[in-house]
């Protein structure tokens, strides 16, 4: 194992981390405030990436299919919210559950219908082609960015929360809502607000991956699985918590892949390993969930008072 | 609950009955296509019965069931495939009783360790985490090479048990409904037992069932373990049904169809997951037939359902006869 591969790996690690906290803010804000669990969340990440190509393959510039992106899951937020999702806050878990996965359903057929049954793949603009050398590690620069920009996002929630009358009273949402809303607050625009917030970093995390991966149908409806371990182990509510669990997951799933084969071999025969390695890594988040959850119901940061 | 009403009682026993004798009335004309979709009709309703069990008595909305289904179907499959292909003698048979008995406990494994660690929380926690859990059902099955992957597995030859062919397909659904009877019989017992008892009260205030000195977390693993066993069941007889095995019958999404039809039918009847896997599979064969795009109409009737169906058909019909 020498350093260079540990270093990509960790960059890797990092780039996953970092996807994942932009997933897992929106779910975890409209969990910590609004009760709501949202499945759909997984649509916004496919949507950016589809707004983001079409708009990038159309104009040629990524910036403005970057925009693209944004802007245009804020608006189909904006109208699910108020169409749908407004008349599910007061339901239970379950029925916000389903009435989401309904919603998946519809995104993933119109996609199909709109863009065809194949993905969409965009380059990316040559400036970010290149690699960048830093200390005899030499790194896509494109994961240098997606890594800049998760940091970006999540300095900017942390300060946005912590530190404005807007992050004040979503902070007050997240422990009482009722108190909140006797106080005078229209708490149905800052749920509205914040919805689609989460929505556009769900957009943002899409458009990302997109010169990675491309862009396809369904391609959030796993991801989003993940999204909810990390909103689980970092405490539902807590933006701090998904943020440090993000980073956690990213990297022991990118390490478990990358590594775990080698530890195997040490204590197994080499073709036992061979089998069990993939398995075993591809479970290790979920066995790291279960163990954090027997030790802390609640996940690693709890928001206080409920 | 008790208040089982006339009207969906009878729509039940009218579902039970057109389920005992048109698959016959098929099949001696000749439609063996039609009786195909009759046999995982009702290989659904036995996962859905289960999770009735777990939803509807106990009020755990496990949203990770598809996960025992795989189990069951794997437990089938990989003994059939080490028997037809060579390699570990010690798994491999074609014996229906060695791979049932597998598919029973690794179900029942599967849950109680779960159950344990997930039973601990409550809520949106729960329902996270029984997904998550079955999420990592499927990605082991995706990672394991051996076993086909993501392409998954063919099931050479069915289960083999003295008197039945389960490669007859009129056998198999004798089989499969009577289990099916089997089951609506042993969950409809259990809710009236003293143990569906705590369970109901325990959904309905866990305070007061602590207060009188019973841990409704013992009830509810049993519940969790039961409901499990009789889904790795069904997905034992699933893998018998379709032959060929593969990690998609674990994708969340499934778990979801499943809780749909329960919701569909109605949370609240043990005849509510057969109802609604009736229509499920109703609406899947006339809606794929219309069109390539039947998941959008498909999502639109799931959401009016959730947004405006309080109770799946059997409550409505429960609030008829009420009113």
């Amino acid at each position: 194992m020498d350093t260079i591969l540990l270093i990509t790996q960790a960059v890797n690690g990092l780039q996953l981390g970092v996807l994942l906290f932009l997933l897992s803010a929106g779910l975890t804000l409209t969990f910590g405030i609004m009760d709501l669990i949202n499945l759909a969340h997984a649509s916004f990440y496919m949507l950016g990436a589809f707004f983001g190509a079409s708009v990038a393959i159309y104009t040629g510039s990524f910036t403005l299919g970057f925009s693209a992106a944004i802007i245009g899951v804020l608006a189909v937020a904006w109208i699910i919210e108020k169409g749908i999702i407004s008349r599910l806050y007061t339901r239970d878990h379950l029925d916000q559950l389903l009435a989401t996965f309904g919603l998946i359903l519809i995104a993933d057929t119109l996609v199909h219908m709109i863009w065809g049954p194949a993905g969409l793949a965009i380059a990316l603009p040559p400036l970010l082609q290149g690699q960048l050398t830093l200390g005899g590690v030499t790194l896509p620069s494109y994961r240098v960015l997606i890594i800049g920009v998760g940091l970006l996002v999540a300095l900017g929630l942390y300060c946005l929360v912590n530190h404005t009358r807007t992050g004040m009273l979503i902070r007050a949402g997240a422990s009482n809502r009722q108190m909140l809303s006797n106080l005078g607050v229209d708490v149905g625009s800052l749920f509205a607000a914040v919805f689609c917030m989460g929505a556009a970093l769900a957009g943002i995390a899409g458009i990302l991956i997109t010169p990675i991966t491309e862009a396809s149908i369904g391609m959030g409806n796993d991801i989003i699985i993940t999204a909810f371990v990390v909103v689980i182990i970092g405490g539902i509510g807590s933006i701090k918590g998904a943020f440090i669990a993000a980073i956690i997951i990213g990297m022991i799933d990118t390490f478990g892949r990358a590594f775990l084969d080698q530890l195997f071999m040490t204590v197994m025969p080499a073709e036992t390993a061979e089998t069990a390695a993939p398995a075993v890594s591809a479970m290790l988040i979920y066995i790291l969930m279960a163990v954090i959850l027997s030790l802390r119901p609640a996940g690693l940061f709890p928001p206080k008072l409920r | 609950m008790e208040g089982l009403s006339k009207k969906s009682a009878v729509v039940g026993g009218a579902f039970l009955i057109v389920l005992a004798i048109l698959p016959l009335v098929m099949f001696f004309s000749g439609n063996i296509f039609l009786i195909d979709i009759f046999t995982r009709l009702v290989i659904l309703a036995i996962a859905g019965t289960s999770l009735y069990l777990l939803l509807g008595v106990a009020g755990l909305p496990s949203f990770g069931h598809a996960a025992y289904l795989g189990l069951g179907a794997y437990a089938v499959g990989i003994p059939v495939h080490y028997a037809t292909m060579g390699g570990a003698e010690w798994l491999a048979s074609y014996n229906g009783w060695w791979q049932f008995f597998l598919a029973i406990f690794v179900s029942a494994l599967f849950a109680l360790i779960t159950g344990a660690i997930s039973l601990r929380t409550r809520g949106v926690h729960f329902i996270m985490i029984t997904m998550a859990f079955s999420q990592m059902i499927f990605y082991a099955l995706i990672s394991l090479e051996e076993y086909g992957a993501d392409d998954g597995l063919s099931v050479y030859a069915s289960s083999e048990f003295p008197f039945v062919m389960l490669d007859n397909p009129l056998h198999l659904y004798g089989v499969c409904f009577g289990s099916l009877l089997l089951v609506l019989y042993i969950v409809h017992r259990l809710q009236h037992s003293p143990f569906g008892r705590v369970l109901q009260a325990a959904k309905q205030n866990e305070t007061r069932v602590l207060a009188s000195g019973v841990n409704p977390f013992k009830y509810r693993l049993l519940a969790y373990v039961m409901a499990g066993v009789i889904a790795g069941y069904a997905g034992a007889l699933m893998a018998n049904f379709s032959l060929f095995i593969s990690p998609d019958m674990v994708e969340w999404s499934r778990s979801g169809e499943l809780m749909f039809m329960v919701i569909l039918g109605g949370s609240q009847h043990i005849l509510g997951p057969l109802v609604g896997s009736s229509l499920f599979i109703l609406l899947e064969f006339v809606l794929s037939r219309w069109t390539i795009y039947w998941h959008l109409p498909f999502g639109i009737i799931l959401l009016l359902v959730v947004l405006f169906g309080r109770g799946g058909i059997m409550g409505m019909l429960r609030r008829d006869s009420q009113s």
